[in-house]
């Protein structure tokens, strides 16, 4: 079915296509960008294996790629979402051997032989994972961008065991940042999502 | 961010030997650096991975616990031992970052972070902790956060490491393996220097220096400790004033007090006359309002941060209270 095939990367990418006034990436843009940059000098790459959602990935990359450009710009994994790129907003949250970190601030390259979880992966056997199915039933997102982010913290919190009250699951899903302001939904979320795991 | 290459030495021997190489850093959690090297405040050519070395354990003794400087923050402040005979330690880790953060962070690097304002962070600003010599736009400009203590007129930036300031109230020390591959132990106080006219340098260590572990000494005020951190709003964010204090109490007089304070000073600031203030006396609220009203003895506000001033007393008694109770 053709709409099995139309992602909002894909609509995106062709609506782009077809605004010829849209500007072109220019020098500058591409010498900060590590995914442009590296067609341009390849005696960088730097051929790496991560372990992501139980799958290898082999990628070549520079040593200098975040974990998070890799996964979305390389791995084509792009459920992890690159907000603040500073570690601030938590968009790009993911678990690496279990522990959920900012992959904005983790190269890619230190993470080989460790195991990577992404959002992508957090769902098993076709079901939803309990946290992705609470956030659907309280609605815990409006814009949905920080919500990737927001559910595997969620998920790891709720492993760490710190979703003992509304206050303590407030602090510890600090890192998280949701700009539409769907905190007190996203709270509810994960207090139920905890109660069921209990 | 620039291009660069990585290593991943076995030992720290080796990994010294790398760092020694020209533009080159050590890399632990990174979350810091990397920040630092995404807006190209810090623009190392080579990193040395420092994963491989055997320093992520801690050990329990009964004169103190020793963290190696690679044990993540989220770690030593979950530790049974650090919960229960060194409190102020766990809730002032738990106060920084964000559990993400603290995940990636460690013991080391923490206490490494650079000291930093917003002009810092910004390289179309001048800073002559960036780039020295090139000037202060804080002192005349956004200074709220700024240090009130330990000022020069080259810098006002305060240290944003809670770690520190609690490590600074019980005495702990670093070991540091250096270029000659001797260690040598430095007091956390001692760490961080002034700024005085080189502000570019954070801490006394020298090129080739690895932090190798973290020693906090054994104490009933450690036992009896608590930290209190006022910021601008709940979480994850670095202190506006912070208190580290400990309380060794007999019989409801106080017999040792420790405290420390973070977020007005260019480094952890130790309070002695704050401690001796407390040392004798009765652990009342006019014993902890008395004591507390010197903490700001030689403090010297900027044009925005003169609120500090007041907070700072304040930050101090809660936290004598907390300790105390």
């Amino acid at each position: 079915m053709a709409e099995n095939r139309l992602t909002r990367r894909g609509l995106l990418a062709g609506t782009a296509a077809g605004v010829a006034a849209l500007p072109a990436l220019g020098p500058a843009a591409a010498a900060d960008n590590p995914v442009a940059a590296s067609a341009a000098s390849p005696s960088l790459l730097q051929d790496v294996v991560l372990q992501v959602n139980g799958r290898r990935v082999a990628l070549s990359i520079e040593p200098r790629t975040s974990l998070l450009d890799a996964l979305r710009e390389q791995a084509g994994l792009t459920g992890t979402k690159k907000g603040c790129d500073r570690g601030s907003c938590g968009a790009c949250t993911v678990h690496v051997d279990g522990r959920r970190v900012v992959s904005c601030l983790t190269l890619a390259v230190r993470t080989q032989g460790r195991a990577i979880t992404t959002i992508e992966g957090l769902a098993h056997a076709g079901g939803l994972h309990p946290v992705q199915a609470a956030f659907l039933k309280h609605d815990g997102f409006q814009c949905g961008y920080c919500t990737p982010g927001q559910i595997m913290s969620a998920a790891a919190l709720i492993e760490e065991g710190h979703a003992g009250s509304d206050m303590e699951i407030r602090e510890w899903m600090s890192g998280n940042i949701c700009r539409c302001g769907a905190y007190s939904n996203i709270v509810a979320a994960v207090r139920d999502a905890a109660g069921e795991g209990a | 961010m620039r291009q660069l290459t990585i290593s991943r030495p076995a030992d720290a021997d080796a990994a010294i030997a790398a760092v020694l190489a020209p533009e080159s850093a050590f890399i632990a959690g990174g979350s810091d650096l990397m920040q630092l090297m995404k807006d190209q405040v810090e623009n190392p050519a080579h990193l040395v991975d420092l994963d491989a070395l055997p320093l992520a354990t801690v050990t329990v003794g009964a004169d103190g616990i020793t963290a190696g400087a690679l044990v993540r923050m989220a770690d030593f402040a979950a530790h049974p031992a650090v919960v229960r005979d060194y409190p102020m330690v766990s809730q002032a880790l738990l106060a920084s970052a964000s559990p993400q953060v603290r995940n990636m962070g460690t013991m080391g690097g923490n206490l490494l972070q650079r000291t930093r304002c917003l002009y810092f962070r910004d390289p179309g600003f001048a800073c002559n902790k960036r780039a020295p010599g090139s000037g202060c736009p804080a002192i005349h400009g956004e200074n709220r956060s700024g240090a009130v203590l330990g000022t020069s007129p080259d810098c006002i930036a305060s240290n944003p490491s809670d770690l520190a300031v609690a490590l600074v109230a019980l005495g702990a020390a670093v070991q540091v393996r250096g270029a000659n591959g001797a260690t040598r132990r430095i007091a956390v106080a001692d760490l961080h220097r002034l700024p005085g006219n080189t502000p570019d340098a954070d801490t006394v260590l020298v090129p080739g220096d690895l932090i190798e572990t973290v020693f906090i000494p054994a104490s009933e005020a450690a036992r009896r400790s608590a930290y209190v951190k006022i910021r601008d709003r709940a979480s994850f964010e670095f202190a506006l004033v912070s208190a580290a204090v400990g309380l060794d109490i007999d019989g409801g007089t106080i017999r040792d007090a420790r405290v420390a304070m973070g977020g007005v000073g260019t480094k952890p600031w130790a309070m002695p006359q704050v401690e001796a203030a407390l040392r004798g006396k009765p652990t009342t609220d006019a014993t902890f309002h008395a004591a507390a009203a010197l903490a700001t003895d030689g403090a010297q506000p900027a044009s925005q941060n003169a609120f500090k001033l007041k907070l700072m007393p304040r930050a101090l008694v809660r936290a004598l209270q907390s300790a105390a109770a």
